[in-house]
């Protein structure tokens, strides 16, 4: 064995390690792909090698070799098998491996469940943290499945390190397995509030995540949000706070209000320029929120927008751009603030940055006016012509066209420019917007009708110059505007000067080289131009001229007939017929001319794009039932659904063939270049500059030309749109001083007015007419159109599984507990040898019993009534009492839960029992209701602390005792008004417990997650003192040892130390080794194979000032007697020149407690065991007790592993079981300060044992 | 959260990458090159956001880098991450590489692209940001380096 070792070691210094792969490759620049080869070849034999150090270097060399782009998938079982290694070295380099190429689909995933799940629960840390990381990369809804409840357990590890990797991973987990995320919220919620900042800033992180995607289930956090904005230092965690807000705000339009002065200070006051900026975005989305014009807020506008313009005139490139990226989102609600500082967003525009001047294109839209939109839009036409880039230049068309057409072409005064504009736009080389161009001259001609002669002039001269935008097959997205050109052509042909020219042009060969769909567009208007020209001739009297057009379209249609598209095949033999038919007419003399135009009759209205959705459905007609029944799958798949308003909405029809036929083209051009390339025969056209710096591989050896395009490409006869401005500039110069003249005549004539339905343009603007009187047809829309603008949510966003209501599980539990199957699923074979809890039972009597509840609850709403009458008489007392809750309304801020319940039980005064909806959303409308902030959260804790409410904790009113009725009676009675509250507690509390029982197995040693577990009975009382069950071991110079004992669940007869060790040195502590003597009753449990006199090897070295913490199991027979067991802890000291060995001896004390585990009771199962009568009766009396009753239910919950029952008032009924199955039952009393307990218990000599530590625990305090 | 890490030198060539979403090789090599393609276009004062990576997520992805003499770290990141934030963060990463490595320099990267990552996965964990603070990511690091160690020396010493 020894020499196997030894050779596999010798072996290894011949292999390769990492090092030297890299070298290697950096050695083999020429071959590398052949060198690599090798290399794997190496590693798959090293891979078949049984020593884990070789397997683990080979991994690790796959891992390199995954970033170089090689598939390693295949070695994927090796990876697992080196993640199972017990050492840590190489354990990470198997998770390393794993998180790099696992994914959903690498099937030996399901092989590594197990062995995370041991990993998870390792005693070492970094073992656990290694897992973490790596299931975060790769976790499956399996694996989430299997897993969540592990992780969820160490969401409450006492390591801060493992706490905030967990609580990171559980939105791994929840996106993959959503039904987790009920279950596990609450300590998610807990944890933004823990001690740690890591921690507490990594649930700030998970529930971000969470809220960004589900606002509304997250609104009910905002209180604790804001309690830790206003508290939290990190910068990191404000900042995701601040975001979340963001997020919220536009839900709930009072929490703005609520937000504004905190955020406007930590404006003033932050220096961090990141915090600044996302505070000032949050403002800028509460102002969004807010109904604007309040005085008030336009000081924050102000000083936001103030505040970014700062940020816009530094120097910094970064602060500038989000600055201008802020200033977008102001722009939306709040055009006017922003509109101020437009010569800085001009400025932007000529900046270097393309990312700068994008956002400052983003802008321009808010920043037009009638008066400027013809210069801004020349300014942008240039950098057109600029631009090198063509995501820049396609940004800028897009944007043009934007600023143009926004708001119904509100800003357009002259649409000969714009059209002429749009033409320009033509010219573009290779964009992709020809569609967006197209789709703007169908609008703008089918819209304004007084520009439709002008339209249609450029577009027959657009469409006589066609081989100017077909000419080179990168301008294919262009050609779309062909399309459009045709058409308008077509339908409004009486406006053409030349039909017959534009005719001909429609009909050149050229065409067919067309994609199909402008092929068809041009076949169908061809049609239309014949019918105008035949009218046009008709009226000559030769009748040669209208003969010669038929034969026109006979000699050239066919081409289209031999068409590969269906579409064009189809309308041109249809009209290739029509037209036959109507030559044989004309050699009769017959006039067809009428005939044929009334084929094309009719006016086209344009219909607004949602018109169609908004067809409301008839009553009684059920869109989703079969008229006929379905037929075979296969037969539906074909049919695809035709797009309805192809004419009128290109775009619906259009996207569809271009996407196919472009890959298709794509992928046939890029095969065709393969194999151009490689044909040394085939001379290679030199590309253009272009094209080599899109597509070839090698980009930085090819040299790029500039090539010279300094004249640019001019379509002849199109008139430039630049004269358009001189002429406009000379128009509204004239019509100035025309109004002057007028104005003199005291304005004799009433100005025109104009057809324009828009006219909201700033007052000044009013001034400047239009020069053509403009007729925008507005879009149509079906009667009863359905207002609703409903935007649907992408039906495959992972988030979208995660919208669930978590509401009710935060604030009133009772609406909708955790079903059965909400629970996390916990190991099977676990659950069934669990021996069953009687809080089982309890469950299940509950279950059975629900009937008689809801009677019993009908009856308290009547007493409920009785009592309702009575207190109408104390009505007016109370009346007053209000009215000073109002006065001190303002600081009230901590008392919010008590207040809306006395509000709503006033108002609804005979109404039953509210439900917990109201009173829940009640608690956050009260908040939200306080308007102004306290500066200090702590205040408002004094002040909730001092209001002179009673507090009852968990007492209960549904379900009450049969043993203490008057109890219950007493209580309603007394503090009816804070009932509602206390069922919602006790249901939260109830529900903590169910889960808690399911976790109890996992809860090894969590001391702080037991902590908040039992606070939550008491979360709005005094705040428990920080207690810790850990106490000291032993003590020395180098070392200092604290220990907890757990009892396992699982094994009756096996309880858990964890000991943390503590290095309080300035040396190395390694080699330490923990051995106990082992008595009759209970012995360390020793690996396989060692003596029992054999010390187990603390798995870990501590480094100076260092802690760790390590587990050792024990195990014991008897459990009903303490029992002290001696121990020595040796281990070496080692300092730079010397290394000692020491010892320290230690007692651990096993208390009858520690044999104790919390486990749940219900009340009903409780009274049940009381009378059963096999119990023993036991009591104890503790005096001089000075701390609140809820401390002391807390500690004995804390210290001794209890759980409350059910507390009344100053009497609490408590609930514990030991490790074998014996129930333990207090009931704990207090007057003054005194305590009484009386215990049961059906072994008295553990119950003694077990009051004596409990009297210890309080003589101690 | 961040969708990847990409580390890449002057050429383009890959010194870490660590994808939050599975992509294939090929593609994870393509969207690497198409990176690189986008940033190294740049100058060095222009800012250090960019848009429209179309290989990446949507418009609701921006990549953030900053540039370190031959070494391009670039954050692809979505709408809930702070822009500066994460330009501070990748200022973080790059002074606890320095820290760890003691001046580090483009030959550590390529050398010890597994203990690269071993630091970035204290920095970053599974997309979402796990610690800021360089002290505490420096102090993990080492008492998991020094495990390493004397597991080693442990196997040597047999």
């Amino acid at each position: 064995m020894a020499l196997k070792i030894v050779k596999g070691s010798i072996d290894r210094m011949f292999d390769k390690n990492l090092q030297d792969l890299v070298r290697g490759i950096r050695n083999h620049k020429e071959d590398e792909a052949k060198y690599i080869s090798t290399c794997i070849d190496e590693i798959k034999q090293e891979l078949k090698q049984d020593n884990i150090a070789v397997k683990a270097n080979a991994v690790c060399k796959l891992t390199y070799l995954q970033m170089l782009g090689y598939d390693v998938s295949w070695a994927a079982f090796n990876i697992v098998e080196v993640m199972s290694s017990s050492k840590f070295t190489y354990k990470r380099i198997g998770y390393l491996a794993a998180s790099q190429c696992f994914h959903e689909s690498t099937d030996v995933i399901m092989l590594t469940t197990n062995q995370i799940r041991k990993d998870l629960s390792s005693p070492n840390q970094y073992d656990t943290g290694v897992a973490l990381t790596g299931l975060s990369c790769f976790v499956t809804p399996d694996l989430a499945r299997d897993l969540a409840n592990d992780i969820m357990t160490l969401m409450s590890h006492t390591k801060p390190y493992i706490r905030k990797k967990a609580v990171l991973i559980m939105y791994k987990v929840f996106l993959k397995y959503p039904e987790s995320l009920r279950p596990a919220f609450p300590r998610l919620k807990e944890k933004l509030e823990d001690p740690d900042p890591g921690v507490q800033s990594a649930a700030v992180n998970v529930i971000c995540e969470l809220a960004r995607r589900n606002p509304k289930n997250y609104l009910s956090l905002a209180p604790l949000f804001f309690k830790l904005m206003t508290s939290s230092t990190n910068n990191w965690v404000l900042i995701k706070i601040i975001k979340l807000f963001g997020a919220l705000t536009p839900l709930e339009p009072r929490l703005g209000k609520k937000l504004i002065e905190p955020l406007t200070n930590l404006i003033h006051s932050t220096s961090a320029m990141s915090l600044l900026y996302e505070c000032v975005n949050t403002v800028i989305a509460v102002l969004i929120s807010l109904s604007s014009g309040m005085p008030n807020h336009s000081a924050s506008i102000q000083l936001c927008v103030q505040k970014l313009r700062i940020l816009i005139e530094d120097s910094d490139q970064n602060l500038k751009y989000l600055g201008l990226l802020a200033m977008s989102k102001i722009l939306k609600t709040h055009p006017k603030s922003v509109q101020s500082h437009k010569d800085l967003i001009l400025q932007c525009l000529d900046d270097k940055d393309e990312s700068i001047r994008l956002r400052a294109l983003d802008l321009l839209y808010g920043m037009v006016s009638k008066k400027n939109l013809m210069e801004i839009v020349k300014k942008l036409m240039l950098h057109v012509d600029k631009a090198e880039g063509t995501t820049y230049r396609d940004e800028l068309l897009t944007k043009i066209i934007d600023i143009c057409s926004q708001s119904n072409y509100q800003y357009i005064t002259n649409f000969e420019w714009y059209i002429s504009i749009l033409v320009e736009l033509t010219r573009l080389e290779g964009t992709r917007h020809g569609h967006l161009i197209a789709s703007q001259m169908l609008d703008v001609a089918i819209r304004v009708r007084a520009i439709r002669v002008f339209a249609v002039a450029q577009m027959a001269t657009l469409l006589d110059n066609a081989h100017l935008l077909t000419g080179n097959m990168q301008r294919m997205g262009i050609c779309e505007v062909l399309y459009a050109a045709a058409w308008i052509c077509g339908e409004f042909s009486e406006h053409l000067e030349n039909p017959m020219q534009t005719l001909e042009a429609m009909l050149r060969p050229k065409v067919a080289t067309l994609p199909g769909h402008i092929q068809a567009v041009y076949v169908q208007n061809a049609a239309k131009l014949f019918a105008t020209v035949l009218k046009n001739q008709e009226g000559n009297t030769d009748s040669t001229a209208a003969q010669e057009t038929s034969q026109l379209m006979i000699d050239r249609l066919p081409l289209f007939v031999q068409s590969a598209n269906l579409e064009v095949q189809e309308r041109a033999s249809c009209i290739l017929q029509l037209v036959k038919y109507i030559q044989k007419l004309q050699q009769k003399d017959v006039e067809v001319a009428e005939e044929v135009c009334a084929l094309f009759a009719g006016e086209l209205n344009p219909v607004a794009p949602k018109a169609q959705k908004k067809v409301p459905v008839p009553e009684g007609l059920d869109l989703d039932a079969w008229i006929n029944e379905p037929p075979s799958e296969s037969e539906s798949e074909d049919e695809q659904p035709k797009a309805i308003f192809a004419k009128e909405e290109p775009k619906h029809s259009r996207p569809r063939h271009t996407e196919v036929d472009e890959k298709e083209l794509a992928r046939r051009r890029e095969a065709r270049k393969q194999e151009q390339a490689n044909n040394p025969f085939y001379i290679k056209a030199s590309p253009s500059s272009q094209k080599a710096y899109q597509e070839a591989p090698g980009v930085e050896h090819i040299p790029v030309v500039q090539i010279d395009l300094s004249v640019p490409l001019k379509v002849p006869g199109l008139p430039m749109s630049d004269q358009y401005v001189k002429l406009e500039e000379e128009r509204r110069q004239k019509e100035r001083a025309d109004k002057k003249k007028k104005e003199k005549k005291k304005r004799k004539e009433k100005r025109s007015g104009r057809g324009r339905k828009h006219d909201s343009g700033p007052e000044s603007e009013e001034d400047i007419t239009p020069a053509h009187m403009v007729d925008i047809v507005t879009e149509e829309m079906p009667e009863n159109a359905l207002p609703s603008d409903d935007d649907d949510k992408d039906p495959n966003d992972p988030h979208k599984a995660l919208d669930i209501d978590l509401d009710n599980l935060l604030e009133a539990a009772g609406r909708r507990p955790l079903a059965d199957s909400e629970k996390l699923p916990v190991r099977a074979h676990r659950a069934a040898e669990a021996p069953k809890s009687p809080a089982e039972d309890g469950e299940a009597e509950n279950a059975a019993s629900q009937e008689p509840k809801k009677k019993s609850s009908k009856e308290k709403r009547e007493k409920k009534k009785d009592k309702d009458r009575d207190r109408k008489k104390s009505k007016e007392e109370k009346k007053k009492k209000k009215h000073k809750h109002e006065e001190k309304g303002e600081d009230l801020l901590g008392g919010q839960a008590d207040e809306p319940v006395v509000q709503s039980e006033e108002t609804n005064e005979v109404a039953a029992l509210p439900t917990s909806t109201s009173a829940e959303v009640s608690d956050l409308d009260f908040w939200l209701s306080n308007a102004p902030v306290p500066s200090n959260t702590q205040e408002a804790a004094t002040v909730a602390e001092a209001a002179p409410v009673p507090e009852a904790a968990s007492g209960t009113a549904p379900d009450s005792e049969p043993e203490e009725p008057k109890d219950t009676e007493m209580e309603e009675t007394k503090s009816s008004k804070h009932k509602k509250k206390k069922q919602k507690k006790e249901k939260e509390e109830k529900e903590k417990k169910k889960k808690k029982k399911h976790h109890h197995h996992h809860h090894h040693s969590d001391g702080g997650g037991e902590e908040s577990v039992q606070n939550g009975t008491v979360e709005e009382e005094e705040p428990l003192p920080p207690m810790s069950n850990y106490c000291l071991l032993a003590e020395n110079s180098y070392i200092k040892m604290v220990y907890d004992i757990q009892g396992n669940l699982q094994d009756g007869s096996q309880v858990v130390v964890s000991v943390i060790f503590e290095n309080k040195c300035d040396s190395f502590l390694k080699s330490m080794e923990f051995n106990v003597l082992d008595s009759l009753n209970s012995k360390l449990q020793r690996p396989e194979g060692s003596g029992p006199h054999d010390g187990l090897t603390v798995p870990f070295q501590l480094p100076p000032g260092v802690s760790n913490e390590a587990r050792f199991v024990f195990t014991v027979q008897s459990i009903v007697m303490p029992q002290k067991l001696k121990g020595t802890l040796t281990f070496i000291v080692k300092n730079e020149d010397s290394s000692t060995h020491e010892k320290l001896d230690f007692k651990l004390h096993f208390t009858c407690t520690s044999y104790l585990i919390t486990t749940p009771c219900y009340s009903d199962a409780f009274a049940k065991l009381l009378e059963s009568g096999d119990l023993k009766c036991s009591s104890v009396r503790l005096e001089g007790v000075i701390m609140p009753f809820h401390h002391l239910l807390a500690r004995i919950c804390f210290h001794h592993h209890f759980s409350v029952v059910e507390r009344i008032d100053s009497c609490a009924s408590m609930y514990s079981r030991s490790i074998q199955g014996h129930h333990v039952c207090l009931l704990v009393k207090t007057s003054g300060q005194t305590v009484s307990i009386d215990a049961k218990c059906d072994e008295p000599t553990l119950l003694g044992n077990v009051l004596d530590e409990i009297k210890q625990t309080f003589s101690q305090c | 959260m961040i969708k990847a890490i990409l580390i890449f030198n002057n050429h383009g060539k890959p010194r870490l990458i660590r994808f939050y979403q599975y992509f294939a090789e090929d593609m994870q090599q393509q969207i690497i090159r198409e990176t690189f393609h986008l940033v190294s276009k740049r100058d060095d004062n222009v800012c250090n956001f960019l848009e429209g990576g179309s290989l990446i997520g949507g418009s609701d992805y921006k990549l953030i880098y900053r540039h370190y003499a031959t070494l391009y770290f670039v954050f692809c990141v979505d709408s809930s991450e702070s822009e500066l934030g994460i330009l501070d963060l990748i200022q973080v990463f790059v002074e606890t590489l320095d820290k760890c490595f003691e001046n580090v320099c483009e030959l550590d990267l390529i050398f010890h692209m597994d203990k690269v990552h071993y630091i970035l996965q204290e920095v970053v964990m599974g997309g979402m940001v796990l610690e800021t603070n360089m002290n505490e990511i420096v102090a993990q690091v080492e008492v998991q380096n020094r495990m390493e160690k004397s597991e080693v020396s442990l196997f040597l010493d047999r």
